[in-house]
């Protein structure tokens, strides 16, 4: 009995010592998985900068099906991780069940802005301006007048994407034919790149000859189509130009990484509350660098810089999908 | 004509989508008209994928990786014939344990070699199986030569061309060593004395045993054969679908192949119309979407399910009684 009461006294404090000293961030990844080159990998280089530069630790997991989100948060929160990082909109659900019961935790919720919950820091990104800029470089860029737009799950997230991509198209060419297709309807969807193989070739026969992927990992095998069948694609979430040099046209850039960081950073001082990254905040942008050089001509690039000042201060208006469930440049 | 070129382009991918199902289902109907059951053809192609993409990945060539898979999908087929014919086990449980198995190791081994996520690295150059041009096929090269899209010239094109360029050229060499396995398995299976011996042994064993064939030779071989086919199955898709391995990118094409085996009663000609068919629903559902029909929308969703939904009904309906092979799932046991 008195050894029983020590060793649970032992554990009571280790435990209770874990809880104070340890205050490390977690991360906790959505369903595409920590290397999908996209939306995930962009939270890890973030997460990794920060460790990098300040030597700390953080734990994370990637969850492997939907029961273990609520399960993850929860086992994080216990073990006393602080701030709480999430990725992708399938955690608000979760986060509304769980962020209540540890009022002393910080979350932060990347993808999520529209939660009533104190505690949780709520990210968006402004993810129709900086798709509205790609679409205008694929509308130049098309000799035959069709672009394409591969998107991962069917959701209003990706449709949002499709919207501003679709806008920015027909702002260059208002006869310009938009060709979207959805990988699928379930989260099997972000990780199939046989099927974005096909959606491709779909699409080039159809005729577009830049194709815009908005899909996580599948957006790996549209990319690599694209490649081979030597035509343009267009990157998302992280800059994805270097995967096949020469044949991305850019990629819509969307600073999860600088999301991730600032908030490690900040540690358990984290400020809460709703927060939109823009093309005014740095939020979303276009990715120039050396591997698409040589497609980006002088002409683009002006065209391209314009559009983003005029849409920061209010000259051109990128309508969002969410505001009406619907979108003036593109039938789903 | 618009229609006509739609049409080749949807059964042009058709055939690349039923390649894989069409070599699973051909290694199930080896293994399974010998009397072994196998339902371990999804971790075999698995396997088979991972160590084809990382071998090619390793050493730049798709050819060592082709023989790398096959190896790996061979070591596989060898655990399921050891554990149902020589020790007698449950066919069933070994196929379950060999797909667990092939899920889990290839994610492990190709994070503890790579550490790229459970992916091998993208595979270019010869790392990968090129298309293969016929002569006189509008390619891609015809489309730089004059400056002008692929599916320009093909409009210009007149219909024996167009089959011709789209439907019959620009496959990897691997489709037509899948198509061509179909005349060869039916020979080999009817027309050999091999073959005879194989159908038997699934029949009735014990025949085959009294006139001094054996049967656990047999049994062992057509085993083999079914590990060599998912191997190229799975080279195909890791590495000329695709570029590169990808965790559980099978995605169920080998019970999907299964199924085939079933519709088809365990014949390769029907076998190769059955993962046609499969390849086709594959194929429509992909290309159009929502589909208009005059003012009635049918939705991505229904167009998503029709394949499993057209299997369910074809199965319940049409086929008639399906009668697997006699022997299917007993190991045999000399005596008593």
């Amino acid at each position: 009995m008195t050894l029983m009461k020590s060793l649970m006294g032992a554990a009571a404090a280790v435990a209770l010592t874990a809880g104070a000293a340890f205050a490390e961030p977690a991360l906790i990844f959505d369903l595409g998985g920590k290397f999908d080159k996209s939306f995930n990998e962009a939270a890890y280089n973030g997460a990794q900068r920060w460790a990098n530069e300040t030597g700390g630790k953080y734990r994370e997991i990637e969850i492997q099906s939907e029961a273990q989100r609520e399960q993850a948060l929860r086992r994080f929160a216990e073990s006393g991780a602080n701030p709480i990082i999430t990725m992708g909109f399938g955690m608000a659900d979760p986060l509304s069940a769980v962020a209540g019961d540890y009022p002393e935790t910080k979350f932060v919720a990347v993808d999520v802005n529209w939660l009533d919950i104190p505690n949780i820091r709520q990210i968006g990104f402004a993810e129709h301006e900086g798709s509205y800029l790609v679409g205008m470089m694929a509308a130049m860029a098309s000799k035959s007048g069709t672009v394409g737009f591969i998107g991962g799950m069917d959701i209003p997230l990706i449709r949002h994407f499709g919207c501003g991509y679709a806008q920015g198209a027909k702002a260059v060419n208002p006869d310009i034919n938009v060709v979207a297709n959805m990988t699928g309807t379930t989260p099997a969807a972000w990780n199939d790149p046989v099927k974005g193989s096909e959606l491709t070739k779909a699409q080039i026969s159809q005729g577009a000859d830049v194709i815009y992927a908005a899909a996580g990992g599948t957006g790996v095998g549209v990319l690599q189509t694209a490649a081979d069948e030597g035509i343009l694609s267009i990157g998302v979430d992280s800059n994805q130009n270097h995967l096949h040099p020469g044949k991305v046209l850019t990629s819509m850039l969307k600073r999860v990484d600088v999301a991730v960081y600032d908030a490690m950073k900040a540690g358990d001082a984290v400020e809460t509350g709703v927060f939109t990254m823009g093309l005014a905040e740095e939020g979303v942008g276009v990715a120039m660098d050396d591997n698409n050089k040589e497609l980006v001509s002088v002409r683009m690039n002006d065209a391209v810089e314009e559009a983003r000042k005029a849409i920061i201060n209010g000259d051109i208006t990128v309508v969002s999908y969410y505001e009406n469930d619907s979108c003036p440049a593109l039938q789903f | 004509m618009d229609f006509f070129v739609t049409l080749i382009q949807v059964l042009d991918s058709t055939i690349r989508l039923s390649t894989p199902l069409l070599l699973a289902c051909l290694a199930g109907l080896y293994s399974e008209r010998a009397g072994i059951f196998d339902i371990g053809l999804e971790g075999k192609m698995l396997m088979s994928a991972f160590f084809s993409a990382a071998v090619a990945a390793a050493t730049g060539s798709v050819w060592l990786g082709l023989l790398a898979g096959i190896a790996a999908s061979l070591i596989l087929s060898g655990l399921h014939g050891m554990a149902s014919i020589t020790f007698r086990g449950n066919q069933l449980i070994s196929g379950v344990a060999i797909n667990f198995l092939a899920a889990g190791l290839t994610v492990l081994v190709a994070q503890s070699w790579f550490q790229q996520g459970g992916r091998t690295p993208s595979l270019f150059g010869g790392g990968r199986f090129e298309s293969a041009e016929f002569p006189y096929a509008i390619g891609p090269e015809d489309a730089e030569l004059t400056g002008r899209s692929v599916s320009d010239l093909m409009s210009d094109a007149n219909v024996v061309h167009i089959v011709y360029s789209e439907l019959l050229s620009g496959h990897s060499i691997l489709v037509y060593v899948a198509f061509l396995m179909v005349p060869a398995t039916w020979w080999i299976l009817y027309r050999t004395r091999f073959g005879l011996r194989l159908r038997a042994v699934g029949e009735n064993p014990a025949a085959v045993d009294t006139a001094g064939v054996s049967v656990v030779g047999l049994r062992y071989a057509a085993v083999a054969i079914c590990g060599v086919l998912c191997g190229i199955a799975g080279a195909y898709l890791a590495t000329a679908l695709q570029a590169g391995f990808v965790k559980d990118m099978t995605a169920g094409r080998g019970f999907i192949a299964l199924a085939a085996l079933i519709f088809a009663k365990w014949r390769p000609w029907h076998a190769m119309w059955a993962c046609l068919l499969f390849g086709l629903l594959q194929a429509v559902a992909l290309r159009f979407q929502n589909i208009d029909l005059g003012g009635v929308v049918i939705p991505v969703q229904v167009m998503d399910a029709l394949p499993y939904i057209l299997t369910v009904v074809i199965l319940a309906g049409f086929v008639g009684k399906a009668i697997p092979p006699q022997a299917g799932g007993d190991p045999y046991i000399k005596e008593r």
